[in-house]
């Protein structure tokens, strides 16, 4: 452990958080600059904190469709120019959504940020939303859904898990909306979601790669500071009602092999200074799952080969309640009933005898040399600070992160165990294949003749 | 001969452009690997990647699944260690080992912190995985249905039963044609002394690319790819693969109970080495490669909502990998969608680019050079394929001029040499299937 601690003090000495820059705009924007000159290039990220978490049920998925709305043109930028600039600048370019917000980023040679704060500043006070335009790209959100999640069994598996662990909580709707809201949708829901959310006292712009802070703060209150504040709308709690008995769900889809999920009601991190049980939590699924033969893998796949795969999961960075999770596949001739008996026994040793001194420094050790690797990518460092951010979370959450995990104790893992892994919180879904119709070879000598 | 005279033959540096800091050195181990480094102590990280010509296309007759379960079985046992000390020691120093495996290659990588203490434990791992798996029985025997129940779930998603059927109809005899998953039936067979075999022929130091970047110098890196060579088996370079020749026009439904149907429609494309590369991949931008910048893009998705992914590409492999165009549909437009597509393959044949879309495809590739080389891994990346296919080592230093230097010309001429839209394979897979 010794020389890892020698290596995370050179670490944090270097770079990271040491060079974060975070200011206000007066218009209430946030602008985050993280400088990193390994390479002569940059990403730039506007995050807005409007995310599933703030729809409304009837339409449910909205805040996605905004997104692919923002590509559809402005008055002074037409529809698909967006795309085109940035393109013809080198750029990569795309956005993305989740419960906590909605992203959209660049990634260019250090000298276009300019045209990627011009671009942005300019979609996020002038969209234009034609009923043509929404009509189109409604259907193709309804791909994507059928792509992403209909035609999925364990994303099917998990959509439903997810209503049903949070019954109040705007996190029981799914990301992409439910079909029936899709199909529902109009141009004015859409319209009415961009009114309500784009607003720059309510969006947060990171930019990290080789920059300088100062040059892009005056960029960003250049492009961005002449766009007024408006007033958002209050958001109100929604706290999930507490769970009082668990919960269990089966879930029939086309699919080869069946799924167990599980997940329990989990704290994440509000008070990131005194907080120590999220920090826990993200040991607890180091020692399940955070590396090959970690206990579940160990366990359950390679010892008593009762599963093919499992895995556990924890998130504790949120707006809303967290989960902890374990997915696993049964091997052949395993029911999914024994293998949550498997995975309950695994945490009830954990409950009583908690973790050894090596596991333990075992995630601590990947988790100090993550922290170097994670500074390979500029878009990671990027994701981090954004996701902070929107989680309400200030940059020293972040910088201190590896400390708090260091600190964390074997007695710290195993009540953490003990209070959050029980019965009442969880639920459990299992996914019991149905048919896929069988492969049938057409006609042969058919040509491609019907693709004419 | 001195091993330190036979390096300093070999050894090349070549700096690339858009890194003035950034060299990329070239040398032969005595036993023929071929190792490309660079040197970056930006942070204290190394990572390496080994890689051989042991993918899925090496499978001997009989045996598809021998190369994946060969590959699968590395880190699950090797000189001594078990699966679990394995995975255990390298997870105590922090370091990560992953794999990397398709039609082509195999490989496995390594990385790890630079500090001595973490560096060297990782290695030795490294090195044992490497140059001794033990393929234990019983391992065996676990992985053997680990990768069958894989194949079995894959069978649910119409995406990759598109894909296995698109490669078995474009291939047919060629060795590409199968899945690298190989097939369940015959890897029930499978033996351990099937995998030591393939082992033995397979990953050994001639056929061996060893990639190296990070926080080491020089004579360190010559080090660590003296000693990952040395512990290899003896053997000789492979011969190269069979020929893929064109295949006939065919098209095929498959019925799936799925909201959509995939499309994937193409043909056999080129090989790394082709002389059309650049003219196709620029070419391509244009067609399908461009993302949202794309015809296919803004002809099936933009104007008409019928799918969220509409793309084409391809392939280059050590042998003419596909072309590919690809969508994702609701069932009942699955024809119409499939008809767009192709249309706007044919003109793009028939026509090739504008000016004005030949000159926006090279501005964002040329502009954008600089994104495919900002980091360590994508670095290591750039390295383990240059060796594998054995492309120039300026490759990334003449990248951008090679695209620069393709004009309206070049595409219609590479794309009518390469690609005729009479003659493509045509894979439905979807709920109607007829």
């Amino acid at each position: 452990m010794r020389s890892l601690w020698a290596i995370l003090l050179v670490a944090t000495a270097a770079g990271a958080q040491a060079g974060v820059t975070d200011v206000t705009l007066d218009n209430g924007m946030r602008v985050i600059v993280q400088a990193d000159h390994r390479a002569p290039v940059m990403v730039s990220q506007v995050w807005y904190r409007a995310g599933s978490i703030d729809e409304f049920n009837g339409t449910t998925g909205v805040a996605h469709v905004l997104e692919h709305m923002m590509f559809k043109g402005t008055k002074d930028v037409p529809a698909g120019e967006f795309s085109k600039r940035i393109a013809a600048a080198g750029g990569r370019e795309n956005a993305f959504t989740s419960r906590d917000h909605t992203a959209y980023f660049q990634q260019m040679q250090k000298d276009r940020l300019e045209l990627s704060m011009k671009l942005e500043a300019d979609r996020m006070a002038n969209l234009v939303i034609s009923d043509e335009s929404f009509a189109k790209e409604i259907q193709v959100v309804m791909e994507e859904r059928r792509l992403r999640t209909d035609d999925q069994p364990q994303a099917v598996t998990y959509e439903r898990l997810m209503a049903t662990a949070y019954q109040t909580h705007p996190y029981r709707r799914p990301i992409i909306g439910w079909m029936n809201d899709l199909q529902s949708m109009t141009a004015q829901d859409a319209r009415d979601w961009y009114d309500r959310w784009y607003a720059p006292n309510n969006a947060t712009l990171v930019v990290a790669g080789d920059v300088q802070s100062d040059e892009v703060v005056a960029l960003a209150k250049r492009y961005f500071g002449p766009i007024p504040a408006r007033p958002l709308p209050a958001r109100k709690p929604q706290i999930e009602v507490e769970q009082i008995g668990d919960k269990r769900i089966v879930v029939k889809a086309p699919a080869k092999l069946p799924y167990l999920l599980m997940a329990w009601h989990a704290p994440v991190l509000r008070d990131w200074q005194t907080d120590t049980e999220p920090y826990a939590l993200q040991i607890l699924a180091g020692v399940l799952s955070g590396n090959d033969s970690a206990r579940l893998q160990k366990s359950l796949v390679k010892t008593r080969q009762i599963a093919v795969d499992a895995s556990a999961g924890y998130d504790g960075v949120a707006r809303g309640p967290g989960l902890f999770m374990i997915d696993a596949t049964p091997a052949t001739g395993q029911t999914v009933a024994a293998l949550e008996k498997a995975v309950r026994a695994e945490i009830a040793r954990i409950q009583a005898e908690g973790v050894s001194a090596a596991e333990l420094a075992r995630v601590k050790a990947q988790v100090i040399a993550a922290d170097v690797y994670q500074r390979d990518s500029l878009f990671y460092q990027a994701m981090q600070l954004g996701e902070y951010a929107i989680a309400g979370l200030p940059p020293e959450a972040l910088a201190q992160r590896v400390e708090k995990l260091r600190a964390v104790t074997a007695e710290q893992v195993r009540d953490a165990a003990r209070k959050w892994l029980i019965d009442d919180r969880l639920s459990v879904a299992e996914l019991d294949p149905q048919p896929i119709q069988q492969p049938m070879r057409p006609a042969a000598g058919t040509g491609d003749s019907h693709v004419r | 001969m001195s091993v330190k005279r036979f390096l300093a033959g070999l050894a090349l540096c070549l700096p690339f452009a858009a890194h003035a800091a950034l060299t990329l050195q070239h040398w032969q181990t005595p036993q023929g690997a071929r190792v490309l480094f660079v040197e970056n102590h930006a942070l204290p990280m190394l990572d390496i990647a080994v890689g051989f010509p042991a993918g899925s296309a090496r499978d001997p007759a009989g045996k598809p699944g021998l190369a994946t379960l060969t590959h699968r079985l590395l880190d699950q046992g090797a000189g001594g260690l078990s699966d679990t000390e394995i995975a255990h020691r390298l997870a105590d120093v922090g370091a990560v080992l992953s794999g990397s495996f398709d039609r082509d290659r195999a490989g496995a990588s390594l990385r790890t912190l630079s500090s001595d203490a973490e560096k060297n434990a990782a290695l030795d791992v490294f090195a044992r995985v490497l140059q001794k798996p033990d393929f234990p029985a019983a391992v065996v025997a676990r992985e053997k249905k680990r990768l069958i129940a894989g194949i079995r779930e894959a069978e649910a998603d119409p995406g990759s039963v598109a894909d296995k059927a698109f490669y078995r109809a474009l291939y047919g005899a060629q060795p590409y044609a199968h899945d690298p998953s190989g097939e369940p039936a015959a890897i029930e067979t499978l033996a351990r002394a099937d995998l030591a075999a393939f082992y033995r022929a397979h990953y050994n130091a001639p056929n061996a690319v060893i990639a190296l970047i990070g926080d080491v110098d020089r004579a360190e890196a010559e080090r660590i790819a003296a000693r990952i060579a040395a512990g290899l088996p003896a053997g000789k370079a492979l011969p190269p693969l069979p020929k893929a020749s064109a295949a006939a026009p065919e098209t095929l439904r498959i019925a799936h109970a799925s909201a959509q149907s995939h499309v994937l429609v193409g043909t056999v494309g080129v090989a790394r080495n082709d002389p059309d590369f650049f003219p196709l991949y620029v070419g391509n931008y244009v067609l399908g490669g461009g993302g949202f910048d794309s015809r296919l893009m803004h002809e099936v998705r933009d104007k008409r909502g019928y799918a969220y992914s509409a793309y084409s590409y391809f392939m280059p492999m050590g042998e003419a990998g596909p072309f590919q165009l690809g969508l994702q549909t609701r069932t009942d437009q699955t024809d119409a969608a499939l008809k767009v597509a192709v249309d706007t393959l044919r003109a793009f044949v028939a026509d090739g680019p504008t000016d004005a879309e030949l000159a926006q495809a090279k501005a964002n590739l040329t502009g954008g050079f600089p994104l495919r080389i900002d980091s360590n891994r994508k670095i290591l990346e750039y390295l383990s394929l240059i060796g594998f296919y054995r492309l120039p080592l300026d490759y990334l230093d003449t990248w951008t001029a090679k695209v620069d230097a393709v004009d309206v010309a070049a595409v219609k001429a590479a794309f009518a040499r390469k690609l005729d839209p009479d003659r493509l394979t045509t894979v439905v897979v979807g709920a109607g299937a007829r």
